[in-house]
């Protein structure tokens, strides 16, 4: 039995990078060799697509940009949506749960949508080609989706621990900072990567909102397919880099997420 | 129904330990008679749980042995031995009815749906629940649901020991009462041996027969509860127990007497050993008395709690809190006190000198 | 949980209402102002009333499209759901085989979308890719450029490689949530592992299962990019899903009327199905 459960998540990872391995082996490979040869390996390897990465202005600033608009949208996010899934966890209110699912209701349309309104909008208030501006258009799907996740962790922990703080004497925001977020660390931990994640990968918006100075890398990479043909192995080279800024990210709150539980308060 | 002998045990939540404070527990000796109503107190992180844990099986000691009527259980899992817990929290399965709650053991362990039945029924009315037993289990209050955990435990009828750990804990303050009586009140009833784990010095008091105290890993009393307020071995039972605690003040051994603020105490033992890091006398708030002469104080302040007066008081080796009748005269300044002989005791490094 | 009512909760919730709502609702009113209407280009707009909706609601080519989204997101939902649960508990919950399960099963979550599409495409060429060259060699004959059920089998594999970690993290984050003391309590009671995972974990998991589902949903319902890259919507019509239809409508044919329409009638299927299952599964919440 305990043989079997290891085999499960190592099939998964092996099904999972198997793709991520042929990116890997694109980006070292030239796009000629790409579309007319079928290697496992590069059979001349090349860095030269990460080379114009790391030298081009254009491509490096790229993920310099969406770093930058992802960690504050994540921010926001998050802070926002802490208190907020917390009103609806433990409160009733009026139109509590018709806000709530209203909430959700932001990730339904399609961006397509939004993408000539906000560039009206945001080019009127003169943050076109900002970071804030995407961080704050972003808002839209991620603190849905925050509250979501942070409301249903919080269910989990029982109104009695709340009222248990209270009579020991602590403070609402003492309670909250030190007994009630380590209790739901794998909440939190999640919430962060998938507001990063859906920030990072967004598209539209952040294409549509830019010009030049805030570009994310996603938009960028679009670049790629230029008249003369699908640039594969650049697309490729930076494709894999954009895997990174991510992992790193899961790489912090790996803790949370795994040790989600609390003790309880002895 | 057992025995419990605990031989021994030391535990440590590393697999490596270089010093006192690796481990959660040290060395600790408990010979536990059958069907007695015990408790463990101590603050948070004193070791209890662990402790506790190790008893039920859910961990594993690092070292020592655990016996229940003589046998050796040490190797055994939580279902083998035969204990029941009732955790912090009230633990029941949500999607299932209170029935369905309490008969889940059972069911497990192959009874048949007639016993089962009984059994449940037996259990939910010594525990007043037998008009919610259709209820799902889910909608009760807190109290409601520590009861169900209660009874998940009860309605074994193999049951060595039921271990509590910090049940009240998540209970409204005015229903901790009538759940502490139903405790005690269902132990003198079905007569099986009970450990409680708690920090609330009342709540061990008035549950157990006798309060194991620990600290820091290490049991540093057992006993009554009158023999652990009368007489405190460790300087950390007389601070714990108590309400106000016992005043502890550094003082001086002189000729194997006692030299406190330039006085010699009247004492009752005559100390021999004298090469301590620290000694101190210890006298309960209670054992003080206001006299025409003796350790002169300040008063700092008097407060009434209706059925005793508070004073705090203040000398050159620290404060001392005297509890008076409510009807006393308090002097307003300054007073010379003394200490009842009987009850005042000397602690080298912590431990009582006797 | 007992909810008490308390109005001042309101003000916990007013960061998020704002910044949500200042997004939302500008664009909604652009959105239904075109569908009413018909555009003749250069901004010009005649009032139509429901002219596009009706004939968009009666239009062979929005009801092949919608099936062929339905059967998509069903076979998602069947496949991704149960698989995320499963490998979620089966994942090591300490050791060194966290973060080497965090990160590489977050891996493809962290692809843009068009690069996903363009990789799965070449990895899937019959010649040059190695998923297609692979099943190839082994005997059978694909060509997902050319055959719909190919095609189907490879925007499937794309969509449960891409996005099954997202269950997972969800559901692994879950059930890490869930308190020692339920496992402890279950192995005093003699439970077995079928019955943890049935009176435990899944109740516990709950919100966050309904969450996973809901966001599979509406995700797989709206795909876009993806399939675009990979497909076109080809072989001929086999992969053109509701996005990818809408889009080419109003683009191909400058319609902004029918096109706003239509995205008012696909974000309102979407509302329902969401509504009807979060009333569903939150049936029992209200009252405890």
């Amino acid at each position: 039995m305990k043989k079997i459960k290891w085999m499960v998540p190592t099939f998964y990872i092996i099904f999972l990078m198997l793709p991520i391995y042929w990116l890997l082996n694109m980006s070292f490979k030239s796009t000629t060799e790409i579309i007319n040869v079928y290697s496992l390996w590069p059979q001349d390897f090349t860095l030269d697509n990460y080379k114009t990465i790391f030298t081009d202005s254009t491509w490096y600033m790229g993920y310099v940009n969406s770093v930058t608009y992802t960690v504050f949208n994540t921010i926001i996010s998050v802070s926002a949506a802490l208190p907020a899934a917390y009103a609806f966890s433990r409160y009733k209110f009026l139109g509590d749960k018709h806000l709530f699912f209203w909430l959700l209701t932001n990730r339904m349309a399609p961006p397509a949508v939004f993408a000539l309104p906000f560039f009206q909008f945001y080019s009127s208030v003169n943050l076109f080609d900002t970071h804030i501006a995407i961080a704050l258009s972003h808002c839209l799907f991620n603190i849905p989706l925050a509250v979501w996740i942070l409301e249903g962790f919080m269910s989990a922990v029982p109104k009695e621990l709340d009222e248990t703080a209270y009579v020991d004497g602590y403070s609402f925001p003492k309670f909250f900072f030190k007994i009630f977020i380590p209790t739901i660390a794998a909440g939190i931990g999640i919430t962060m990567f998938f507001c990063f994640m859906f920030s990072w990968v967004e598209l539209l918006l952040a294409k549509t909102l830019t010009a030049t100075i805030a570009k994310p890398i996603a938009a960028i990479m679009t670049r790629t397919s230029s008249t003369s043909g699908y640039e594969l192995g650049l697309l490729a080279a930076a494709g894999s880099l954009t895997i990174i800024p991510g992992a790193v990210v899961i790489y912090f709150v790996r803790n949370y997420i795994a040790k989600g539980f609390a003790m309880g308060r002895v | 129904m057992a025995k419990i002998t605990l031989k021994n045990l030391s535990h440590s939540y590393l697999t490596k330990q270089s010093n006192d404070a690796d481990w959660a527990l040290r060395g600790v000796n408990i010979d536990w008679k059958d069907g007695g109503a015990y408790a463990l107190l101590g603050p948070s992180g004193c070791g209890k749980t662990t402790l506790l844990n190790i008893i039920s099986g859910l961990l594993k000691p690092t070292e020592g042995e655990i016996l229940f009527d003589d046998k050796n259980v040490t190797a055994l899992n939580p279902v083998e031995r035969d204990i029941a817990q009732i955790f912090q929290f009230p633990v029941i399965y949500d999607t299932m009815t209170v029935y369905d709650n309490l008969a889940f053991p059972l069911k497990n362990r192959g009874l048949s749906k007639t016993e089962i039945d009984s059994k449940v029924k037996e259990i939910g009315e010594m525990l007043e629940l037998t008009s919610t037993l259709n209820n799902k289990a889910a909608g009760l209050t807190a109290d409601g649901k520590q009861k169900i955990s209660l009874g998940r435990g009860l309605v074994r009828s193999d049951v060595n020991v039921i271990m509590f750990d910090e049940p009240l804990t998540v209970i409204d303050p005015h229903l901790k009462w009538v759940l502490r009586s139903k405790l005690k009140e269902l132990h003198q009833k079905i007569n099986r041996t009970m450990i409680y784990v708690t920090h609330d010095q009342i709540e061990a008091l008035t549950f157990a027969d006798q309060v194991v105290v620990m600290h820091e890993g290490q049991i540093v009393q057992t006993g009554t509860p009158v023999e652990l307020f009368e007489k405190p071995k460790h300087t950390f039972v007389g601070h714990f127990i108590g309400s106000p605690g016992m005043n502890i003040l550094p003082c001086k051994i002189e000729n194997g007497q006692i030299n406190f603020e330039g006085k010699i105490l009247p004492n009752n033992t005559s100390i021999k050993k004298t090469n301590f890091n620290k000694t101190q006398v210890g006298i309960r708030p209670e054992f003080i008395n206001f006299s025409n002469e003796g350790i002169k104080v300040k008063i700092k302040r008097v407060s009434d709690t209706g059925r005793h007066k508070v004073i705090d008081t203040e000398c050159s080796s620290g404060s001392i809190k005297i509890l008076a009748n409510a009807s006393a005269e308090i002097p307003s300044d300054s007073a010379y006190i003394t200490f009842d002989q009987k009850y005042t005791y000397v602690y080298g490094d912590d431990w009582i000198i006797e | 949980m007992n909810k008490t009512l308390n109005q001042k909760a309101w003000f916990f919730v007013i960061p998020v209402f704002v910044l949500v709502a200042f997004n939302a609702v500008v664009p909604l009113m652009t959105v239904v102002n075109y569908s009413f209407q018909e555009t003749f280009g250069s901004n010009v707009f005649a009032w139509e009333g429901t002219r596009w909706f009706k004939e968009i609601l009666h239009s062979e080519r929005f009801h092949a499209s919608l099936g062929r989204q339905f059967i998509f997101t069903f076979i998602i939902l069947l496949i991704q759901l149960p698989l995320g649960i499963a490998i979620a508990l089966t994942m090591p919950k300490k050791g060194w085989g966290v973060p080497v399960c965090l990160i590489l099963m977050s891996m493809p979550l962290l692809i843009p979308w068009n690069v996903v599409g363009a990789m799965w495409n070449i990895f899937a060429l019959p010649e040059i890719g190695f998923l297609g060259n692979s099943l190839n060699s082994l005997g059978f004959d694909y060509n997902f450029t050319q055959q719909s059920g190919d095609a189907w089998f490879t925007t499937i594999l794309m969509d449960v490689w891409h996005w099954t970690s997202l269950v997972v993290l969800l559901s692994y984050a879950g059930l890490n949530s869930i308190q020692p003391a339920y496992y402890q309590a279950a192995e005093i009671d003699g439970a077995s592992r079928w019955d943890i995972f049935r009176y435990i974990e899944l109740p516990k998991m709950k919100k966050v299962l309904t969450l996973a589902i809901l966001l599979r949903f509406m995700d797989s319902f709206m795909i876009y990019t993806e399939p675009f890259v990979l497909t076109g919507g080809g072989p001929g019509n086999a992969t053109n899903f509701l996005s990818l239809d809408l889009v080419k409508m109003a683009l191909g044919q400058f319609d902004l009327g029918p096109a706003a329409a239509m995205s008012l009638i696909y974000f309102l299927i979407v509302l329902l199905i969401c509504w009807v299952f979060y009333s569903l599964m939150m049936k029992d919440e209200g009252r405890t």
